[in-house]
Formats: structure tokens, C-alpha cells, sequence
């Protein structure tokens, strides 16, 4: 740590002092007999250049011909040949527009390519490795029955997810994914995260979703149903959920032998959706996380996890009677997952069932102005299995009060079936019902709805989430 | 006074979580001097443990009869690699849907991405169908950087276990001879079963197969056979009708007979193109595991040769 700020103060104080240089050098390039030198000497190198670059077209041309002779007399490559082509067929090496023997050359250059300096493929190509891997996820999302509760669009791009992931240096990997939704963007996630502390410690900065529970760590495309179950949108704050910027931190602890023991905590500035917020710097939120694994054979395991947050919450701001700082959100989730996959057929057959409950605990005023604490509880059932290579089916029980109103129960289930044309895209339709407090009106109604969701996967091959 | 009150109460927080993590610290340097080997693939496994012998503890990440590009990364997979010494992967993107997050929870420095544990066998061997122009996923999930089936050609066996052999060295020198020796007595026995191999597949030369996915290319090149299409119509998407019916023209017309089906592959598409051509369904073993007797690398070659031959005897 003392190493990585002496580093940083170093990098300060270069930065600092090569932008007091740089004015003096360009005064110095000032007086005219210094500058007629310096475009005599242009001139020599770019003769000198001119003179490289011809010989290198001349390398360039021999080198073609060797590999067309070479290529008339190997037979046509079947397993690469029809679909692919070699690249110098396809992308020409750039050629400078001044040097004209360049076109000397058997393939002529269309214009175009020629116009750039910068070569496309070949030496340069290499620095394009250096670029993170870039992905992009579109989710098209269609609605239709009747939800008087909570009515979303017809037709929208719910969200159009683009993913950067690369390793920085050799201590740390940063990975970023920025939403572009129907409102605006938003970055979902972007931290970094060092690989390499000592003790065993694995330390993420940034922006993150918090580990509380299961469905808070899934980004929407991960999701195994259209929507976030009720319970989320009820007590964790929806679709974003616990999303915040903070330090994490986490650590394998000893457990039994084949057990797997994990211990995340968190702390975050304290705002995330309408669950936690920051109403002084010191209102900062902590979540603590304990995943518990185990292998019950080679296709079937079991995980389990408990969770803990608090932060404050908005219900004392504006009060005259109590503190605002007073007014806290306690949240509890235990999860339970588990998965079957035969690893012989594991692209044809899988199972998960999956269950999370929450409590809330959060503190307000009454319709009479009285503090109070109000217990929510609420959770979700789901599994899903899938029945061939491209059909998955999956079901969901949803139960949950609601944060403010503990005493009003939603209650819904899910049923849904996703159709996969390949790794990197998935059909998806999912009817939902449920019995939804209307609070203008009052009273529970009924919601039927017919979800469709189409995802693509472009770029970068993201690894699967476990 | 509340500031304070907060202040403390969170930093009494972060002390405790401080103080379990730094207390339960578990034993991490046992005492014996093996190399710990975490391989991704139980070929690589095999090479590793022939060259390292007594000297190494090998264990790899996938079973020789699951498919290596859909591997689950699985909570238990991390406690092996937390503390392994040196991490061998294949490569070319096989594992890159399941490997990358492993690896960066590992808590391991040693093995991370161009740390001197991290060894990509690939950088060793020699690689075929590197796609050279436009790549696209209409070609289906094409690897960028070439076929990463690659160790199912001996020489390119030979080729993983001389880096394994040098990188063994490097991180124990004091056992390098031991290594060299492993090595040669590897390269001898695996020249001459080679021989072997060779001369008991020469009589089949030139014939035609059919497989399901394109995990063979080294195999019929060393072996001299030919690849004529694919079950798969590109490489991860199911086989579909329509590709179907163009494949069993194409073999009816090029009189193939076998079908080369990998141990994770559903067998209903592969069976119902043989009873339309009269060919015979053979399934071969691209790792070591993929069947109990297969336990080192000689033995998968045997095992694939032995029912490549009756295949072809069969189908005469």
C-alpha cells in the first residue's frame, strides 16, 4: 500500500512537471533560423522514409507472388476454404498515397483503403489486441394483458447492455458494463478488481451490484425469467436493485472438508434505487455476504447464502419531530440453489431450483406521525429445466409485502419458456399473473400478462455466471 | 456526536470483518514440496503428469467426457485453484466461457493471466483452421484464433510436454534433470507408439469420415483421413433438417460409412444418418477420462485407433 502511494506520487509530480516543460519547448522552437533547420531535416527523413517505404513494397510484392505460387499449387484448404478468406485477399496492407511505385504491386488498391495511413490487419492488428473485450447484449422486451399496478410498454429495447472486460496489469482485471435503456444510461456495473492481495483477500472497487442474496448479483440478461421476481421490486429495490459505489471485499474462510465457504463485505455510499439513501456523507450502507457451496456429486450441487444491509432510508427527511439520520433500513435474505447437470449431456439436460426470502425492516413515520418500524417479508420460488439443446421451461411462485405496508401482500407465478437458435441468442414468452394492490383504488386486482423477450449477444464471448 | 457514533460503529465493522479474515487464516504452505498442477482439460493433465511425475500433484478442472467449452464455474473448482502452483489451459478461447472468472477468484496471484503459473499449452503446439479473413458467428461459435482440439495429434503431445518439461525446470530447478529424464523416456515411448498408431491406421488412409464436431482436424491429419462434413451444420449449432438431408447425400455420394460422435454429443441425429446411409456410428474419445480405461494419453490413442479400426473393418 505505501509502495502503490510512493508510485502514485511519483506519477503526480512527473505529471506536474512535464506540463510546466512543454511551454518552454515550444518557445524555444520559435526564432525562424531554427525553424528553416528543422524543415531542412524534415525533409531528409521524409526522403528517408519515402525511400524505406519503396523498399518495403518491393518486399511486399515479391512476398505475394511467392504466396500465390504457393497457393496455386495447394490444393484449395476444404476445412478453412469456402467461407473464409485469407486476409491478404481481403484487407491490403496501407500504403502511403506519396509513394507511387507502391502500385507496383500485382493487386491494385481500391482508393479508398489507400486514403488511411493506418494499416488495417497485419502489424497494427496487434495493437488491437490490447482493446478489452467488448460485448454487446440487446434485450427487446414486448407486453401485453392487463396490469393496472405496475403497466409497462407494449414494445420497448428495455436495455441495450454494452460490456468491457480486460485485464489492466498484472495485479488487477477491471470489467465495466454501461445500460442504455428507454430513459437513459446508466453504468450497471464498473470496478476493478485485484487478483493478486495477499491473504487470500479479493478486493473490488467501484461501481457494483451488492452481493445481497442471488437475483441482486444477475444482470437482466442472466435473468432465468423475463422480470425480477415481485419481491424484489418490493423490498430491494427493483429492476437496479442494490447497486451502488463502494469497496469490497472478500475472502474464502476454512470450512469442512468439500465445503466451499465465502465471506463478502461491503460498504457502499448508501444510495441504491428507493431502498437506501445517502442523506449525509456518513449514511454510507454495509452488506455482509456468507455463500456456502457444496458438490453432492458431479452433476448435482448446493449453495446457500446468507445476507445482511442497512443503510438509511428518505422517511424522516423533512421531519420536524425526529432526526433524519435516525431512520434506517435493515435488510435480511437467506438463498438456497440447487443444481443438476449431468456433465455428459450437460447442453441437453439441466435443472436449478432456486429459492430466496427477505425481510425489511424499515423505519418510518405513520399516517399519525409516529416513528415505527415496519417487517416486510416476502420471497420467490423458481426452477427451471432444460428439456433439449434448445428448449428451456421454468416456473415462479412470487409472495411479498410491501416495504412501506407491511400488512398489504402481493402475491403472483410465472411460467416461461425460452427457445435458443444458438449460444448467442434466446426467444423467450412468459405469462405472468398477479394479485397486486391497487393503492389508488384501494383494493387488490388481478394482473394477466404475456411477456416476450428477445436477447442477442454480439462481440466478446462473456463467461457464463454460476 | 451521531457523526462520531456512525463513524465508529463502521469502522468497528470493517475492523471485525478485518480481524476474521485475518484470524481464520487457514494453513496455505503445507509442508510437502510437490508442484501443485491445476490443469483444464485431463489431456493436459496427462502430459503434465507424465513429465512431472512423483514430483507433481496433477488434478484437471473438466472430466475427459464433458464437453470443454461448456464447463460450469463451479464454487468448489476455485479452493483447487487457490492453491495450485501452476495452471496449464488449452487455449484459443476454448475456455473462455467458464475459465476467466476461476481464475480472477482464485485469490491466486501465481496463476493469474501471464503470471509465471499461467501456461497456455496452445502457444506449444501446432494449430489448424485459424480463420484468417472476416470472422463471423454466422459461421456459428467459430474459434478466432484456430481449432483449440489440438492435442489429438501425437507430435503436438510431444510439442505441450517439452513447454511443461521447461517450465517445470524453471519453477523447480533442482529437479530439472529428473524433468529432462521423465521427458525423453516420454518422447521415446510416445515416437515409438506412434509407430504403431501410424502403421495400424496406414491401411485406412485417405477414407472418408464424418463427425460430429470439428474436434478431430489434428487427428485425420496425423492419421492421414478425411473430414468430409459435419453432423453440426457450423460449429455449436445443433443439426438442423435440412443440413441434415444435404449430409446424408453427401455421404451417400462419397460412399462414407463412419461417424465420428464425441462422448457429450446426443446420439438421435448421428443414428438416424446412419440407418439412412448405412454407416456406422462410432463414438471416440477426444480426452482422457472420456472412458474408464483411458487413463493416460498413450491409452486414448489406443483406444481411438483400436475403434476406428473395427469401424472401418465393419464397413468395408
Amino acid at each position: 500500500m505505501k509502495r502503490f502511494s510512493a508510485l502514485s506520487l511519483v506519477v503526480l509530480f512527473s505529471m506536474s512537471t512535464s506540463a510546466q516543460e512543454k511551454p518552454s519547448v515550444s518557445g524555444k522552437q520559435d526564432p525562424p533560423s531554427a525553424g528553416a533547420a528543422a524543415a531542412a531535416a524534415e525533409e531528409v527523413r521524409i526522403r528517408a522514409l519515402e525511400e524505406q517505404v519503396r523498399t518495403l513494397a518491393q518486399e511486399v510484392a515479391l512476398l505475394r507472388g511467392e504466396l500465390k505460387t504457393i497457393r496455386d499449387t495447394k490444393p484449395a484448404d476444404r476445412t478453412a476454404g469456402d467461407h473464409l478468406l485469407l486476409a491478404s485477399t481481403r484487407m491490403e496492407p496501407g500504403v502511403l498515397p506519396s509513394s507511387t511505385p507502391a502500385t507496383a504491386a500485382p493487386e491494385p488498391v481500391p482508393a479508398a483503403q489507400v486514403a488511411q495511413t493506418q494499416t488495417y490487419g497485419g502489424a497494427t492488428s496487434n495493437a488491437k489486441l490490447l482493446n478489452p473485450d467488448i460485448s454487446l447484449i440487446g434485450d427487446f422486451i414486448g407486453t401485453a394483458g392487463r396490469n393496472t399496478v405496475s403497466p409497462s410498454r407494449s414494445l420497448e429495447l428495455h436495455e441495450s447492455e454494452v460490456g468491457m472486460q480486460a485485464i489492466i496489469d498484472p495485479y488487477a482485471r477491471a470489467d465495466a458494463f454501461i445500460s442504455f435503456g428507454e430513459e437513459g444510461v446508466n453504468v450497471e456495473e464498473g470496478y476493478v478488481t485485484f487478483t493478486s492481495l495477499p491473504a487470500g483477500l479479493l478486493l473490488k472497487v467501484g461501481k457494483m451490484r451488492a452481493e445481497f442474496g442471488k437475483v441482486n448479483t444477475i444482470h437482466n440478461h442472466a435473468l432465468s425469467f423475463i422480470d425480477r421476481p415481485l419481491v424484489t421490486n418490493n423490498l430491494v429495490g427493483g429492476e437496479d436493485g442494490i447497486d451502488d459505489a463502494g469497496i469490497s471485499l472478500s475472502r474464502f474462510l476454512p470450512a469442512p472438508k468439500n465445503w466451499f465457504l465465502q465471506g463478502t463485505a461491503q460498504v457502499f455510499r448508501g444510495d441504491s434505487s428507493d431502498v437506501f439513501a445517502a442523506n449525509r456523507r456518513q449514511d454510507a450502507s454495509v452488506v455482509g455476504h456468507l455463500r456456502l457451496y457444496r458438490d453432492l456429486g458431479e452433476s448435482t450441487n448446493i449453495d446457500l447464502g446468507a445476507s445482511y444491509a442497512r443503510g438509511h432510508n428518505t422517511a424522516g427527511v423533512g421531519s420536524t419531530i425526529f432526526d433524519p439520520a435516525n431512520f434506517l433500513t435493515n435488510l435480511y435474505s437467506a438463498d438456497a440453489t440447487l443444481r443438476w447437470k449431468p456433465l455428459r449431456r450437460a447442453i441437453y439436460h439441466s435443472f436449478l431450483f432456486r429459492t430466496e426470502l427477505f425481510w425489511s425492516a424499515r423505519d418510518q413515520l405513520s399516517p399519525l406521525n409516529v416513528f415505527q418500524t415496519q417487517h416486510a417479508f416476502g420471497f420467490y420460488s423458481d426452477s427451471e429445466y432444460r428439456v433439449n439443446r434448445r428448449w428451456t421451461v421454468g416456473g415462479r411462485f412470487d409472495r411479498s409485502g410491501r416495504a412501506t405496508n407491511a400488512s398489504l401482500t402481493d402475491t403472483g407465478f410465472s411460467g416461461i419458456l425460452t427457445y435458443w437458435p444458438s449460444e448467442f441468442s434466446q426467444i423467450r414468452g412468459q405469462y405472468r399473473y398477479g394479485h397486486l394492490w391497487d393503492v389508488p383504488n384501494d383494493r387488490f386486482t388481478n394482473a394477466n400478462e404475456f411477456l416476450f423477450q428477445f436477447l442477442f449477444v454480439m462481440g466478446a464471448h462473456g463467461a457464463h455466471p454460476f | 456526536m451521531r457523526r462520531t457514533k456512525m463513524t465508529t460503529r463502521i469502522s468497528a465493522l470493517l475492523a471485525v470483518c478485518a480481524l476474521i479474515f485475518t484470524l481464520v487464516n487457514p494453513p496455505a504452505s503445507r509442508a510437502d514440496s510437490k508442484l501443485r498442477i491445476m490443469t483444464a482439460t485431463t489431456d493436459l493433465a496427462a502430459l503434465a503428469q507424465e513429465v512431472g511425475g512423483e514430483k507433481v500433484d496433477v488434478e484437471s478442472i473438466a472430466r475427459g467426457y464433458q464437453d470443454p467449452h461448456f464447463v460450469e464455474a463451479k464454487p468448489s473448482f476455485l479452493l483447487k485453484l487457490r492453491h495450485a502452483d501452476l495452471l496449464i489451459v488449452v487455449g484459443l478461447e476454448l475456455e473462455i466461457g467458464w475459465l476467466p472468472p476461476l481464475i480472477s477468484q482464485s485469490t491466486n496471484p501465481k496463476i493469474q493471466v501471464g503470471a509465471p503459473g499461467y501456461f497456455d499449452a496452445s502457444r506449444f503446439a501446432k494449430i489448424l483452421e485459424i480463420p484468417t479473413g472476416q470472422v463471423t458467428r454466422a459461421e456459428g461459435d467459430v474459434h478466432p484464433l484456430g481449432n483449440p482440439h489440438y492435442w489429438l495429434d501425437p507430435e503436438n503431445g510431444l510439442r505441450i510436454a517439452k513447454g511443461i518439461q521447461n517450465k517445470l525446470s524453471e519453477m523447480r530447478p533442482g529437479d530439472a534433470a529428473y524433468f529432462a529424464q521423465r521427458y525423453d523416456s516420454f518422447e521415446q515411448r510416445l515416437k515409438q507408439a506412434d509407430e504403431k498408431w501410424l502403421a495400424e491406421m496406414k491401411p485406412y488412409a485417405g477414407r472418408k469420415i464424418v463427425t460430429y464436431h470439428r474436434s478431430w482436424p489434428n487427428f485425420v491429419e496425423h492419421f492421414h483421413l478425411d473430414v468430409v462434413g459435419y453432423v453440426e451444420p457450423r460449429p455449436g449449432i445443433p443439426p438442423s433438417p435440412q443440413h441434415t438431408v444435404e449430409l446424408i447425400g453427401q455421404m451417400k455420394r462419397d460412399g462414407v460409412k463412419i461417424i465420428v460422435v464425441e462422448p457429450y454429443f446426443d446420439l438421435k441425429t448421428p443414428n438416424a444418418i446412419a440407418r439412412e446411409t448405412g454407416a456406422l456410428v462410432v463414438v471416440l474419445m477426444p480426452s482422457v477420462g472420456g472412458e474408464k480405461e483411458i487413463t493416460d494419453y498413450f491409452k486414448l490413442f489406443d483406444y481411438d485407433i483400436t475403434k476406428l479400426k473395427q469401424a472401418f473393418d465393419a464397413t468395408k
